[in-house]
């Protein structure tokens, strides 16, 4: 039994045990739950310097031709993860202890969190997609729990389900794209892959259509257009969940995996560009998104659908050149650099405002704060030095990050390091109106007027994943999480000066016109109801399911009912009672009789024919 | 003599009955000892591991033609018969203690006749007995379907699956007939199976009457199967089936189409399967390959329609054939074991979702999803068990239906595109668009569990909670379906080695 296996299976350990019995006491659960989070995040340290790559891997299906095989390795970008995971799930179950203090089914969430735990190690330690396919489907159900863990609302219900729905949709381009890869490689795990990739004699053709449909299970997990919609309608969980699960981890999952995939990638330039753009749009049109929600947590969640987007983008350019060398591992680099970052800055941003919807009451409406800043001084502390990470303030974590991204951009594309850097525009802009809106002004709503600081539990968390957000950026912070030799990340090749003049310029001037507009308006100043609306993008999916699926659904039913039935078998009896009179007058006790002749019959008639065919 | 045991022994059972015998308890001696025998069995397969034909028995009742009441497991049978007992064990615990009407003891010794043929069906090495057991286990079900069955049109409904069961049976005895009367030599004619596999080993019948007798079996097994579009029988009957039928029909004697195509179909018409039916025309495989995705993507939607749970249940037991009738298309060894793992894992995910539907269908006055809703808060057992099942059948992994449904898609991909194999094949593009069955399940199951357990209460019921003894049953059922889950091994080994395949 490796570490790795050990850090693997405790959570699961720890669901199981809630749920066959601990459940009766939530207050043991809660710690057993917790104890198990504290307990990873401890072996998963010393795992940081460790070099061995395989941790074991044992056979789980075999058959025929096919071996499916559960193996870990910790190497490379899962190391920088399974802290990431660790780390902020062990902080968000401390916080959850305060959140979730007096809920009824406690002892649930926190089950659902283990299993959560659990799911993810898988992800980030798996070697193969088979294996990685398997976890990724177990965050989903964790994830589905969760979202849904007040199941008796009905948008907590409608939204877990789409939550699960949605992304089986992602998850069936991302079988067809393994199951591409399986038929033409004949292996599935990823330095296999890698080695038979290098050999050559690959078809290119089925390459990029692999990659394509392998990136649709990112599309799904990670929340990018034209699956995006699921993530804001998640926030129907506790917070704390929307912290690790939709903020820092779960979502990360797919650019984590597409990291990992960079090698195919990087021989697949047509899916290559896909993924580029599709990561692109998402940051854009996410960001303008985020400008005119209400919902603080809605805000946050199209903030983190941007940020995704562009760590997709970042890993899309791994098929990119620059100067005759391949950028491969270097934009995966990038990519999980800004994951990582970003995982403390929003879980940050999130378990902060779970503290102040917790303070006001379970408001969650910006325009029903304000004034927060002195009734919760620590919390807000946090939280703008969040916004700052967030916004590419430097030296905070999320400029080196951020800039490291769009250094793929400048270098490749000029049309998406503008579209990236405007939203990085709009990201310092929205972020500004939240915390104006949220912490300066008077209060204007019960529950701010009330509001007060939060325990101590709860704070504790914000002040290490503030810290977290001030220094990861730094090179030695990249070192433990990527690894300091290597490819390293990407900077800017030529015009550096141009290059972070443009960025600081566009978040600085980001926050002052956020500061500007906002600065004490007591609803929103410029309303723009198709942004708050989503764009409509929700409704419009609503009737294409509704025509094509359930009105496809109705008129298979009826022609199911109508000419199957119809013909075939009222046929087929209308014909036996005309032949026999067999069926005339359709009692039980002629079917009695019907049915022990027809079992005589049978015998008999198989006998008679048999001998006679001799 | 075990084998003997193991189908005789529900017979006795069931005769004692008949004869006064206190029905619940000897039909639970009679199933709880068949579950013992049906773990042993399977254990002792594995542990041989050789692909050969173990605990045979063979009494010959007719020299000319060769007819012999002769039983064997290898590890496919072993596997459906470890499937029987334990289905047929927790079929029999949820039988209701009193009937009303004509009295608990048909309901008894129909749950084990059925049981009863569906092992002789399994085990059979004649195929004479083969077709007679399983045929013996229908007439049960016909009968309960109209005595002790729900709704008003039960009885309709019980005359609609004798006819269409009846007429599919025809035509398999027809396929049959004409089978057997083509591989017969002129001296020796037999029933025996392994016998007239050989001879068809010979290579004597022309590929292109195989392709036809192939289709006509096809038919005929696949209406028992309910592949489409010989399904229709299928929904409403498991929807007006009595609890214990619908797990076992659906559960179990289901599944003998399925065997039968890889027991007789494939391997006495070697050629059959990828032969034109006519020249330059279409082949059996193609047949195949369309009709499974009518079950999968067809009557999946039909299965998103459907405003009933039992007859939801029902419509998707029909859309899951869809991935065992995949699993056999890929005639490869990976293949055919996803398909018997899968008759398997899908035998006991459907039986515990009927359970578990006539728990409540017991205590709710109505099973129209809409009208219900919001049950999770006053019921929360039912619920978790109920989710523990809907999750099973999407396809979760840690059950055994997803273990056993990726182990069909990868087969289906195995070694398919590499090397000189350029592009996707049919049995390729048919397995991409089954995949999209995968959201098809999840679509109907998910919106099953909310409208029934989540969002608010619709409608002030105060249903039980589901008792003990149900409780019990169903966490048996979960925990077979989470330890093949997770240890898929545990089936695949036992089947493995017997999948010795025509090509």
């Amino acid at each position: 039994m490796t570490t790795a296996f050990l850090i693997l299976l405790l959570p699961l350990v720890s669901a199981l045990a809630i749920l066959l019995g601990v459940k009766r006491n939530p207050g043991a659960s809660a710690l057993v739950s917790v104890g198990s989070a504290g307990l990873c995040f401890l072996l998963a340290l010393p795992l940081l310097g460790a070099d061995n790559d395989a941790a074991g891997s044992f056979t789980w299906l075999a058959v025929g031709g096919l071996r499916l095989e559960i193996g870990l390795e910790v190497g490379g970008l899962a190391r920088g993860m399974l802290l990431v995971v660790t780390l902020v799930g062990l902080l968000v179950h401390v916080f959850s202890m305060g959140y979730m203090r007096d809920d009824e089914a406690k002892a649930r969430y926190f089950a659902g969190l283990s299993l959560f735990m659990f799911s993810m190690t898988g992800i980030v330690l798996a070697d193969n997609l088979a294996m990685m396919f398997i976890f990724w489907e177990l965050v989903g159900v964790s994830s589905y729990l969760l979202i849904g863990h007040w199941f008796q609302k009905n948008s907590a219900a409608e939204a877990s389900k789409k939550a699960f729905l949605v992304n089986r949709i992602g998850d069936f381009g991302f079988m067809i794209g393994i199951l591409l890869l399986w038929g033409s490689l004949g292996t599935v795990n990823f330095g296999e892959m890698a080695g038979r990739l290098s050999e050559g004699g690959y078809d290119a053709t089925l390459m990029n259509w692999a990659m394509v449909c392998i990136f649709c299970g990112a599309v799904g997990k990670s929340a990018q257009v034209p699956l995006h919609v699921w993530l804001p309608d998640a926030m129907e969980g506790p917070t704390p969940v929307s912290a690790l699960i939709h903020a820092a981890t779960m979502v990360a999952a797919g650019v984590f995996m597409l990291a990992k995939m960079a090698f195919v990638i990087a021989v697949a330039p047509t899916a290559a560009g896909v993924v580029q753009h599709v990561g692109a749009l998402t940051a854009l049109l996410a960001a303008l998104l985020a400008t005119q929600q209400a919902d603080i947590k809605k805000i946050l969640a199209y903030s983190t659908l941007s940020q995704l987007g562009y760590m997709v983008m970042a890993v899309g350019f791994a098929g990119a050149q620059h100067g005759g060398a391949a950028v491969g591992e270097v934009a995966a680099n990038s990519g999980f650099f800004h994951l990582y970052t970003h995982a403390f800055f929003k879980a940050l941003l999130f378990l902060g405002s779970g503290a102040i919807i917790y303070a006001c009451h379970h408001e969650q409406d910006i325009w029903k704060m304000g004034g927060l800043r002195r009734s919760m001084p620590a919390t807000a502390a946090t939280f703008l030095i969040g916004t700052a990470a967030l916004a590419g303030l430097p030296p905070l974590s999320g400029f080196w990050s951020k800039d490291s991204v769009l250094a793929l951009a400048w270098d490749n594309n000029p049309l998406l390091f503008a579209v990236g850097a405007f939203t990085a525009f709009l990201t310092a802009f929205y972020m500004t109106r939240l915390c104006v809106v949220v912490f300066f002004g008077e209060p204007r709503g019960g529950g701010a007027r009330g509001a007060k600081e939060v325990a101590p539990v709860m704070l504790a968390p914000l002040y290490v994943l503030a810290a977290g957000a001030v220094v990861a950026g730094f090179p030695f912070a990249y070192g433990w999480f990527i690894g300091g030799g290597g490819a390293g990340i990407a900077h800017p090749h030529g015009g550096k000066a141009l290059f972070l003049t443009i960025l600081i310029g566009l978040a600085l001037a980001g926050i002052a016109a956020g500061y500007l507009l906002y600065r004490d308006r007591e609803e929103e100043p410029f309303p723009l109801k198709a942004l708050a609306d989503k764009l409509y993008i929700d409704e419009a999916y609503l009737v294409v399911v509704r025509v094509f699926q359930d009105a496809v659904a109705y008129v298979a039913k009826s022609v199911d009912q109508l000419l199957i039935d119809g013909l075939l078998v009222r046929g087929s009896a209308r014909l036996a009672a005309g032949v026999g009179g067999l069926l005339r007058g359709m009692q039980v006790g002629n079917l009695q009789g019907y049915a022990f002749l027809f079992g005589l019959g049978v015998v008999f008639v198989i006998y008679i024919i048999t001998t006679a065919v001799r | 003599m075990t084998l003997l045991l193991i189908i005789f022994l529900p017979i006795i059972a069931a005769a004692a009955i008949g004869l006064g015998a206190p029905a619940r308890l000897a039909a639970l001696l009679a199933s709880g000892a068949n579950l013992f025998l049906g773990l042993v069995v399977a254990l002792v397969v594995a542990l041989k591991g050789d692909g050969e034909m173990h605990f045979e028995s063979a009494r010959q009742l007719l020299d000319s033609p060769e007819l012999t009441l002769g039983f064997g497991v290898d590890g496919i049978s072993a596997t459906l018969v470890l499937l029987t007992v334990i289905v047929t064990f927790c079929a029999v615990l949820v039988s209701p203690a009193r009937v009303a009407g004509r009295g608990e003891g048909l309901y008894y010794i129909s749950s084990l006749l059925i049981a009863a043929g569906a092992l002789g069906a399994f085990c059979a090495t004649d195929l004479f007995f083969f077709y007679a057991f399983h045929e013996l286990a229908l007439i049960p079900t016909f009968l309960m379907i109209g005595l002790h069955g729900h709704g008003r049109d039960r009885v309709a409904t019980a005359w609609k699956i004798t006819i269409y069961l009846g007429a599919g049976s025809l035509v398999l005895l027809a396929g049959l007939i004409a089978l057997y009367a083509s591989l017969s030599p002129a001296g020796g004619a037999t029933f025996d199976i392994a016998k007239l596999t050989e001879l068809a080993a010979g290579g004597e019948v022309e590929p292109g009457v195989q392709a036809w007798i192939f289709l006509v079996l096809l038919i005929g097994f696949g209406t028992l199967v309910s592949l489409f579009p010989f399904h229709s029988w299928a929904a409403p009957a498991y929807a007006a089936a009595p609890t214990p039928v619908a797990m076992l029909h659906a559960g179990v004697l289901k599944k003998f189409g399925l065997y039968g195509m890889m027991r007789v179909a494939f391997p006495m018409l070697p050629e059959g399967f990828r032969e034109p039916l006519w020249a330059g025309g279409w082949t059996p495989e193609d047949i195949l390959l369309v009709l499974l995705l009518g079950n999968i993507l067809y009557v999946g939607l039909v299965t998103i329609s459907q405003r009933y749970l039992d007859r939801m249940l029902g419509a998707s037991s029909v859309m899951h054939m869809g991935y065992a009738f995949l699993g056999i298309a890929c005639l490869n060894a990976a293949g055919w074991g996803g398909a018997v793992f899968m008759m398997f894992a899908h035998g006991i995910s459907i039986a515990l979702l009927f359970a578990l539907c006539g728990a409540l269908r017991g205590r709710l006055d109505t099973l129209e999803m809409s009208r219900l809703g919001g049950l999770g808060a006053r019921v929360p057992v039912t619920a978790t068990l109920f989710a523990f099942a809907a999750f099973a059948s999407l396809g979760l992994p840690g059950f055994a239906n997803f273990a056993s449904e990726i182990t069909i898609f990868f087969a289906a991909f195995e070694g398919a595109l590499g090397g000189d194999a350029a592009g996707l094949g049919g049995l390729q593009v048919a397995t991409v668009l089954a995949l999209w069955g995968v959201v098809i399940s999840a679509v109907y199951m998910l919106r099953a569990y909310r409208n029934i357990f989540q969002g608010e209460l619709g409608g002030d019921r105060r249903p039980d909670e589901v008792s003990p003894l149900e409780r019990g049953v169903a966490v048996l059922m979960i925990a077979v379906l989470l330890l093949t889950g997770f240890f898929p091994n545990l089936i695949l080994n036992l089947v493995g080695p017997a999948l010795g395949l025509p090509h």
